[in-house]
């Protein structure tokens, strides 16, 4: 097995699709001989050629419509949005009309498109590049949302994304790409999407989170655990849809909740997962389920992203107020 | 002017000026349906000829019959056609059945005559699934709503036909609206870069539902704008059937034969309101502009063209729009008899299979649709 770090594991997954199925195409700004701003797809073009792997025009609208019409015409495609804040440009290719194309045609075509993006916040990088906009994917019917935090993950489930025949968002945190190393096998395999991943085990608190958001949450678990709780981190690592199966057994296990993103506070990914847990297991709970987001602003000016981004101390001063209520 | 109290190195305007001037429009019959342009007559038999007039009769009857059916509650959304009779058939009549087509709203016609039921385009516009359940072996895709997306989306057919060595051509169609969004100018841009076989039209009927086309942009063409592209663009008189055929026919021929896309320009007019939603031309259209272009009508010069020639009769003519009325009346009774349209149909499309959410709504409103 093989040390990689997430950006490593992506482009091991992609490598290893373009060699299984020949349908498939990596596309986007600076995809081609460059091999991506942050090197995902680094020597696939020379690897694949230029047919399969390409570098297109700039406009994000474009390389959504092209991903449609390329899957119309038979193709796999695997289209790159080069930071998640310009999917504004292609918000109309991917909930307007890849999202909807099987619902729309009565289920006679499908898009196996697999968009994917790097975002999140913490490298100081200039507006638009860091916002956490998974959200308005998950609030989007037809979409699946997939938000990896570890590189073994990140294989598995891009593995998935690409094989499903309906579209994906794929979502790589940028603080992740090259934070850590992990045993990642040479081999394929896949990862089920629409699975959460129990990362510890814990019977006092589950923290249900996910992206860069489950490392603060497993420091603060091990902090707490110093204190004398048992803190479970479940990662939902696909939050369109939900794993409601393994949040409830968690939360029935535990009887406390809490529920961490990164994202601002307000219609997020962590109120849904709130509303789940109300409507599925109130009488399993101690104390209220609380949550741990970022204020309601625009993501800030990066001199103020440290105090803004939620953090581990974030977490266990939430988590405390959960356990002791 | 700038160029005579300046000694400018290249004179911008002049060379904008004469770019433009290339853009002529091209037309092989006049409103009297004579041949104007010998040289550019497509190569068409009598029979090919006959055909394309039936279609444009038996279109116009069927705009006819659907506008109606819309106002007594049997038909839905309806964006009346006529007036673009040889705009948008004349068009679908230069492909092959392995073209792939991406219409606008108002495109059902070019559809239809691509193999898509009329059944169905009734279905479409009652808003019923199976409408657009689009049958094997008819590349269309369903009409677009959001204006221009189905621009980008071409770009990505032609290079997944040009990828898989098909001989064929993606096709769509907007309007002179359609030409002022970003899709538009991405889409062709897209298409000229990879050189993949589309073919770009706008069909200019000189509203974008009440704004003139005066308001959308400062170019005197729309077929200008593929200059930008670095592809090659055209302005057809949109009511001559034989001239939007031989662009058409044309662009086909280079795009098979690699040369890439090309944009079209037609220029034609729509006699009806936007939509059958209560739109009313009059607040923004002139009687005198109606009639000018009612003149210009495309039924009545290639009648002419064809009476002329000894192809076409009022008896020929009353055959199809008897034929057309026939077809109309056994695919609303069809289109009646489709199955009424469930939630859990709807639930059952909207993956490969049901996520977790759907399963558990989809028991709900099995339960709810049993009662």
């Amino acid at each position: 097995m093989a040390q990689m770090t997430m950006i490593q594991a992506i482009t091991d997954a992609l490598r290893t699709e373009l060699k299984n199925d020949p349908k498939t195409l990596v596309f986007g700004e600076d995809v081609g001989v460059n091999g991506g701003v942050f090197r995902a797809t680094e020597g696939l073009q020379k690897e694949f050629s230029e047919d399969r792997v390409f570098d297109t025009p700039l406009a994000e609208s474009g390389i959504g419509g092209l991903a449609i019409g390329l899957a119309m015409t038979g193709f796999r495609p695997i289209p790159e949005i080069q930071f998640f804040g310009f999917i504004f440009e292609v918000m109309d290719s991917i909930a307007g009309q890849m999202s909807r194309m099987r619902y729309r045609s009565g289920g006679r075509y499908h898009m196996p498109i697999t968009v994917r993006s790097p975002f999140g916040g913490g490298v100081h990088t200039p507006e638009l590049h860091s916002d956490s906009l998974e959200g308005l994917m998950a609030q989007t019917p037809g979409l699946k949302v997939v938000v990896p935090s570890t590189p073994y993950d990140a294989k598995g489930l891009l593995l998935s994304a690409i094989r499903d025949n309906d579209p994906v968002i794929f979502l790589e945190h940028l603080k992740l790409y090259r934070a850590f190393r992990q045993e990642v096998p040479e081999e394929e395999y896949t990862i089920p999407l629409g699975k959460a991943d129990v990362k510890r085990e814990g019977t006092d608190l589950s923290i249900i989170t996910y992206g860069a958001m489950v490392h603060e949450s497993l420091k603060a678990a091990d902090e707490l655990a110093k204190e004398g709780h048992s803190v479970e981190v479940i990662d939902l690592r696909t939050i369109s849809p939900l794993d409601i199966d393994t949040i409830i057994a968690s939360v029935e296990k535990t009887g406390r909740a809490i529920v961490v993103q990164e994202a601002q506070k307000m219609a997020g990914v962590a109120a849904n997962v709130v509303a789940e847990i109300n409507d599925r297991a109130i009488l399993s709970l101690e104390a209220p389920v609380l949550r741990v987001a970022a204020p309601d602003t625009i993501y800030p000016f990066s001199q103020a992203e440290s105090v803004w981004l939620p953090n581990y101390k974030d977490v266990i001063e939430t988590a405390k107020k959960v356990l002791t209520f | 002017m700038a160029s005579q109290t300046k000694n400018m190195p290249l004179d911008a305007v002049k060379s904008l000026q004469a770019a433009e001037e290339q853009f002529k429009t091209f037309q092989i019959l006049n409103e009297e349906g004579e041949v104007v342009n010998e040289g550019a007559m497509p190569e068409l038999t009598d029979e090919q000829l006959q055909e394309l007039m039936r279609r444009m009769v038996y279109t116009r009857i069927l705009d006819q019959r659907s506008i109606s059916l819309n106002r007594q509650g049997r038909l839905g959304f309806y964006a009346p056609t006529a007036g673009q009779e040889a705009s948008q058939l004349a068009s679908q009549f230069a492909l092959e059945k392995e073209d792939f087509i991406l219409p606008g709203y108002r495109d059902v016609p070019q559809l239809i005559w691509h193999g898509l039921p009329l059944y169905q385009a009734f279905l479409f516009s009652r808003g019923h699934f199976h409408g657009n359940q689009i049958p094997e072996g008819v590349n269309v895709l369903s009409p677009q709503i959001i204006i221009g997306a189905q621009y980008v989306q071409t770009a990505g057919v032609a290079l997944g036909l040009k990828k898989n060595g098909t001989k064929a051509v993606a096709i769509t169609y907007t309007g002179d609206g359609g030409a002022s969004q970003g899709d538009f100018y991405e889409g062709i841009n897209f298409a000229g870069a990879f050189k993949a076989p589309a073919i770009f039209i706008v069909q200019n009927n000189r509203f974008a539902i009440s704004t003139p086309v005066e308001k959308q942009s400062a170019a005197k063409t729309i077929a200008q704008k593929a200059m930008a592209a670095g592809i090659p663009g055209i302005q057809v008189d949109g009511m001559d059937p034989l001239a939007v055929y031989a662009a058409v026919k044309d662009a086909r021929d280079r795009a098979i034969n690699g040369e890439g896309p090309t944009l079209i320009e037609t220029l034609t007019y729509r006699y009806g309101p936007h939509t059958m939603a209560g739109d009313d031309p009059t607040r923004y259209r002139t009687a005198d502009l109606d009639n000018e272009w009612e003149k210009k009508d495309p039924l009545v010069r290639f009648r002419k063209f064809l009476e002329k020639k000894g192809l076409w009769s009022e008896e020929k003519e009353n055959e199809v729009i008897e034929q057309a009325k026939e077809d109309i009346k056994e695919a609303i009774k069809k289109a009646d008899s489709a199955p009424k349209q469930k939630v859990t149909d709807l639930l059952s499309i909207m993956f490969e299979e049901m996520p977790v959410n759907l399963k558990e709504q989809n028991e709900i409103y099995q339960a709810k649709e049993s009662k």
